[in-house]
């Protein structure tokens, strides 16, 4: 039997842990008087819930996911040889992120996206985050109820317009000859046209502008709920706006900040549409490489294997902010 | 070190809402000065412009003879603590005593060093390194007046800090408070809506009702002799009997009431004709006739036992309540509901106000 296929016992596996903990669960339970879970559900609810979950995490996630680690261990087969003597598996996929397997040099071309993609995504939390706490902290604080909803709708409307064409019509503005660059040379502040997407600047504006709102909103629901009295108690005992700031608001405000910023970099680090319209021409977007593993190259091993080395580095690297901030998993999502 | 606090014609303004009107009030250094008055009458007010986070819409606020006019509440003489506390949750104990030191980079030995005296102060030694979350509600209000002395104002302002705590530790806080307050030696300035914390623990109490300072005096003086009817019927209970004048010479007036003549002391002064309400606490009546006292009879809704004392509640004329409170030792018959009972006072005792606003029940 194919490696592939073995991937769908794995659902058999995960209801049948299901049933195990259900069964433990009662089991475990030492007071009389506990009930345990199929004895509070019924039989047929009982197994309904375990199989509605089951679904959901099984087909919907774990499934597709897991089917893409297999395929990642496996080489690059016509239909026909698959599942034949040739289809072993092999970390060959993984291997040729770091040597190039075409001249068996250091890939550096891939290795340099991927380096430049998490180093931009980095970048545009850091701005992201910069420009949304003085407005989070506007709209949730200071601002009056008119203000903040007035300002709720301007951050929200924008979004109502499709990615890709919000990539487009930034990249119509950014162009040689868009609306800035007439702007900028119409009132002499340059002779020529500035190229806004060759040196990136199209890119990290479009990056950040479609995660504003990502980062906006964790930010905003963390600071609302901070009781004023505090500010003003630090305010009272001497402190100046920023040491508020630095001692109050913001280790209030941390589980919301880490939210925030652990989406925006994720989303980032993943994002395709931005990067492909507004990137500069010698810019490789990590997402773009393995885009084109699959729809160009039909290189589906070699691409998923470059989906899980991306996803697993975001993993590791937001986990490490999390314990550098010391910050709970379970805060962050929260 | 402590320094006095000078009011000279506040007035704050929210819009067209005026909050406070015209406040003038000079509050000696080291006193424990209480502003009492229904909610929204505008204390609250009177302290947040006090410490800085308002600016008053006319005149202005010194503070140790000093215009404080453009100095935030940061850089203020003064410390507050607020009715909710507003202790900083994600700091330990000793952090938010010296939280007002850390920012004026005191260096962090000084700062343990004085967290200690001060939880030794408030009788918390050694719980420094506690969160704020594994203390009781007494222990936070005690953390809360730490952190505000840490800074050493020369003026403390405490906005109702009691009312989140239960009766018993109330009471007991009140005395703490006193006694804090007498160890330190600097000017409190304490808004309170209760009445029997303002008369145990102030200097004086300047009694406020819709922005207006009715009265500034001590608790004896403002109980005794209140100066306008919200006073006499704000502080304490009251029975308000109103009325014209019909007779008034130096030593009293004489208030024709749905109830009868009955006569009291006349300190304003007025004359023939005057609308007036005739005031007469509830213990200072008595059941029983004779004696040459004032006197009136009403019918009797319900008599309610309270251990130290016996309220009987009296209906009169005009469906007019009155209450009569029955001291224990005091003896004398208490009357039974449903009666008709005579009631007596002495005219020493009543005061005739000009008729005016009343607090709402």
């Amino acid at each position: 039997m194919s490696s592939r296929l073995l991937v769908f016992i794995v659902p058999f596996v995960v209801i049948g842990l299901f049933w195990a903990m259900a069964r433990y669960e009662a089991k475990l339970a030492h007071d009389p008087t506990h009930k345990g879970y199929f004895e509070r559900n019924g039989m047929t609810l009982g197994l309904i819930f375990i199989f509605l979950v089951a679904l959901w995490t099984l087909f919907l996630v774990v499934l597709p996911y897991l089917y893409m680690v297999v395929e990642s261990f496996h080489p690059r087969l016509p239909l026909p040889k698959r599942g034949g003597p040739d289809d072993y598996l092999t970390i060959d996929q993984y291997k040729s992120f770091f040597v190039s397997p075409s001249d068996n040099q250091w890939n550096t071309n891939h290795m340099g996206a991927f380096v430049f993609t998490l180093a931009a995504s980095v970048a545009v939390t850091i701005f992201n985050f910069a420009f949304c706490y003085p407005l989070a902290y506007f709209m949730a604080q200071v601002g009056s109820v008119q203000k903040v909803r007035l300002l709720m709708l301007g951050l929200i409307v924008p979004y109502w317009v499709n990615e890709i064409l919000r990539a487009f019509s930034m990249r119509l503005l950014l162009t040689s000859k868009g609306l800035i660059n007439q702007l900028l040379m119409w009132t002499g502040l340059t002779d020529a046209p500035i190229d806004f997407l060759y040196n990136n600047t199209g890119l990290y504006l479009g990056l950040s502008y479609g995660y504003l709102l990502i980062m906006m909103f964790p930010l905003y629901n963390a600071i609302e709920s901070l009781d004023k009295n505090q500010i003003e108690a630090a305010r009272d005992l001497g402190a100046p706006w920023w040491k508020i700031h630095r001692d109050v608001v913001i280790p209030y405000a941390k589980p919301g900040i880490a939210s925030g910023c652990t989406m925006v970099f994720m989303l980032a680090a993943g994002s395709l549409a931005a990067p492909q319209f507004l990137g500069g021409p010698n810019t490789l977007w990590f997402t773009s490489v393995v885009y084109d593993f699959f729809f160009q190259a039909f290189n589906w091993p070699r691409g998923s294997a470059y989906a899980f080395i991306l996803l697993a580095a975001c993993i590791v690297f937001v986990m490490g902010m999390l314990r550098l901030f010391k910050v709970k998993l379970g805060e962050a999502i929260r | 070190m402590s320094a006095g606090v000078d009011l000279e014609g506040v007035t704050v303004r929210f819009g067209k809402f005026t909050a406070v009107d015209n406040a003038n009030l000079a509050i000696k250094g080291g006193e424990f000065f209480s502003f009492l008055g229904p909610s929204g009458c505008g204390k609250t007010t009177i302290l947040r412009t006090v410490s800085g986070f308002l600016d008053p819409s006319a005149g202005r606020v010194k503070i140790g003879g000093q215009d404080m006019v453009g100095i935030g509440p940061n850089k203020r003489p003064t410390a507050l603590i607020f009715q909710n506390l507003a202790l900083f949750p994600l700091m330990t104990v000793a952090e938010n005593i010296a939280y007002g030191l850390r920012v004026r980079g005191v260096d962090k030995k000084t700062r343990r060093k004085k967290a200690g005296e001060l939880l030794d102060l408030i009788a918390l030694p050694d719980q420094g390194d506690k969160l704020v979350s594994e203390l009781s509600g007494g222990q936070k209000q005690r953390v809360a007046i730490a952190r505000a002395l840490a800074v050493e104002p020369k003026v403390l302002l405490l906005d109702e800090p009691l009312s989140a705590l239960d009766l018993k530790l109330r009471q007991h806080m009140r005395n703490e408070l006193r006694a804090i307050q007498q160890r330190v030696g600097i000017t409190f300035i304490y808004i309170t809506h209760d009445q029997g914390e303002a008369l145990t623990m102030s200097d004086r109490i300047a009694v406020m009702s819709d922005g207006v300072i009715e009265q500034v005096a001590d608790g004896k003086t403002v109980y005794d002799n209140p100066e306008t009817s919200f006073v006499a019927s704000f502080v304490g209970e009251n029975n308000g009997f109103a009325g014209l004048v019909t007779k008034a010479d130096t030593s009293g007036a004489v208030v024709e009431t749905a109830l009868g003549s009955l006569r009291g002391r006349n300190p304003k002064g007025l004359r023939t004709g005057d609308k007036a309400i005739l005031f007469i606490r509830p213990e200072s009546l008595h059941m029983g006739t004779g004696k040459a006292m004032e006197g009136f009879s009403a019918a009797v809704k319900n008599v309610a036992f309270e251990g130290n004392a016996t309220h009987v509640f009296l209906q009169g004329p005009a469906k007019k309540n009155i209450t009569v409170t029955v001291g224990r030792g005091q003896g004398g018959d208490i009357p039974t509901q449903g009666n008709m009972a005579n009631v007596q006072f002495d005219p020493a005792l009543a005061l005739v106000l000009p008729e005016g606003k009343l607090a709402r029940e």
